[in-house]
């Protein structure tokens, strides 16, 4: 699957799509993959305060937990409650199904992360080992 | 995001990872291969292909799904004393085993704990095959072994000798009949029968397996050109019935809706038969053997803890190790296995706790990260298969 290039990504496999201050978080096609059947999402609730590199919640397949790392810090604006009920969204469209909206606290933290191309590269090594 | 995955873990101390004579072809099916008690196995097949755990957990109960098992390990003993030496070392009662019927079992030591669970099948007048688990396979030959010097009979270790596949579902009968002469109508549950697959002569099939589900396990000569072709031969034939190849991860989350105890989780060195319930497998009254007296003197104690079924009542999913809680909060015991339950499609789990919380309905809490979320007991096994009409 190729990567949208209307975003940024994470080591830990999210990426984060900005528009000025506001923002859209989710996990990548890989992430899902690694993962397996997606049964449940946790996300935190609005309001909730995220700081960059620190856990927001979890994603958990039949076989694996996995803690979500918030890509930039910033405030959550909206939490997608579709994922509560089907988490499988996120298996079959990683790239359109977001977890949380937020309000980035500094939009040029974003600057530190992948490009699809550097994300790409990155899994592509990731696989090989 | 970062997965947690006990099985995934690597330890640069282990000694070299093992592979089956099927590694390369789990490889180009894109199997998703983990270590799993130092074997490379296949977790789940992709997606692409219908695979997914919760897909191969359904076609298992509804339909037929081959799995890779060939790290299993297998012990024959064979003598005049064949019979009394598998007596000694195992806890259910061989002599009520014709010579072609299997049962299930357990090796004990001297206190009442577990070496490991096991099959047992008799092959001969006075031949025998424990069929034991793949992190145990050293351990357990060495313990058969040196706890049967006395007796009259030969052990031998033939784990590196089979490639093990198990067809297991619903449908499995189906498959296996197109590529075998013997009549599989006639093997019954926990029966085993020699005969013709896939061209091989003489080929042993057991009618058992590890997912509550009817269902064969054959076991074939560890080449890897015969493992490869017959386990593309079964996966070709059973295409008219919907099979799909199954990995680890399917054939855990179906054990665990049956029940079915896994070492290092449901029994282990630090449990006893009474405590995993296994009661019914167990026979104090045949003659002597290894971890009796200390059965006989843990009934007199009384056990203080026991397996119960737990099924969440709140939003959570309870894993391998979570901590038990009572209503109050106190921790009182531990979940053994814990996964959602594809078929059932609840979030189940298996845990010890104390004996005067194990009644069915008893509202108990798990701990999910730092929360405690709402379960109850509930009877067990958590699934059992229709009966056939």
């Amino acid at each position: 699957m190729a990567y949208p290039t209307d975003r940024k990504y994470t080591k830990e496999h999210e990426w984060i799509q900005a528009n000025g201050t506001s923002a859209s978080i989710g996990i990548t096609d890989y992430a899902q993959q690694s993962l397996g059947d997606i049964v449940f999402v946790e996300l935190p609730k609005v309001g909730a305060e995220l700081s960059g590199g620190k856990t927001f919640g979890t994603v958990e397949s039949v076989k694996a937990v996995s803690d979500l790392f918030a890509p930039a810090s910033g405030t959550v604006t909206a939490a997608n409650g579709d994922l509560a009920t089907s988490p499988e969204k996120v298996n079959q469209d990683p790239h359109g199904s977001w977890m949380i909206k937020m309000d980035l606290k500094d939009p040029s933290e974003l600057n530190a992360l992948l490009s699809a191309a550097d994300y790409e590269k990155f899994v592509a090594e990731e696989a090989g080992h | 995001m970062s997965a947690v995955e006990a099985s995934t873990r690597e330890n640069p101390l282990t000694p070299a990872i093992r592979k089956t004579a099927l590694n390369a072809v789990h490889r180009q099916m894109g199997a998703k291969m983990v270590e799993f008690n130092g074997w490379e196995m296949p977790v789940e097949y992709p997606a692409s292909i219908g695979c997914g755990i919760i897909n191969e957990h359904m076609a298992v109960r509804t339909g037929v799904g081959i799995f890779d098992v060939s790290h299993m390990g297998d012990i024959r003993l064979a003598g005049a004393q064949a019979l009394a030496a598998v007596q000694h070392i195992s806890m259910n009662d061989a002599a009520r085993l014709a010579v072609g019927q299997a049962q299930y079992s357990a090796m004990l030591y001297p206190n009442g704990t577990f070496v490991d669970d096991v099959i047992v099948h008799r092959l001969g007048e006075d031949e025998y095959l424990l069929v034991i688990n793949a992190g145990t396979r050293e351990k357990d030959f060495d313990w058969v072994r040196d706890n049967t010097r006395q007796f009259d009979c030969a052990v031998e270790n033939l784990s590196d000798d089979f490639t093990q596949i198990a067809i297991q579902g619903p449908k499995a009968v189906d498959v296996l009949q197109k590529v075998t002469d013997a009549d599989l109508g006639k093997v019954k549950f926990y029966w085993v029968t020699c005969a013709r697959v896939c061209g091989l002569v003489n080929i042993l099939i057991g009618r058992t397996g590890y997912t509550a589900e009817d269902g064969f396990e054959i076991y074939i000569p560890s080449d890897e050109q015969t493992s490869e072709r017959v386990w593309n031969e079964v996966l070709g034939v059973g295409k008219e019935f919907g099979v799909v190849p199954c990995g680890l991860g399917a054939r855990n989350t179906l054990r665990l809706e049956g029940k079915l105890p896994l070492y290092g989780h449901e029994i282990s060195d630090t449990i006893n038969v009474w405590e995993a319930g296994l009661d019914r497998f167990c026979k104090m009254e045949k003659a002597e053997f290894i971890g009796r007296a200390a059965l006989e003197a843990a009934k007199t104690a009384g056990i203080k803890r026991t397996l119960v079924g737990l099924e969440m009542t709140e939003r959570g999913i309870a894993r391998d190790g979570y901590k038990v809680l009572d209503g109050s909060g106190r921790e009182i015991g531990y979940v053994t296995s814990g996964s959602p339950a594809p078929f059932l499609k609840k979030n189940i789990a298996l845990a010890y706790v104390p004996v005067e919380f194990a009644a069915v309905g008893t509202p108990l809490k798990v701990e999910i990260r730092g929360q405690g979320a709402g379960a109850v007991v509930v009877p067990t096994p958590f699934y059992k298969r229709p009966k056939k009409p």
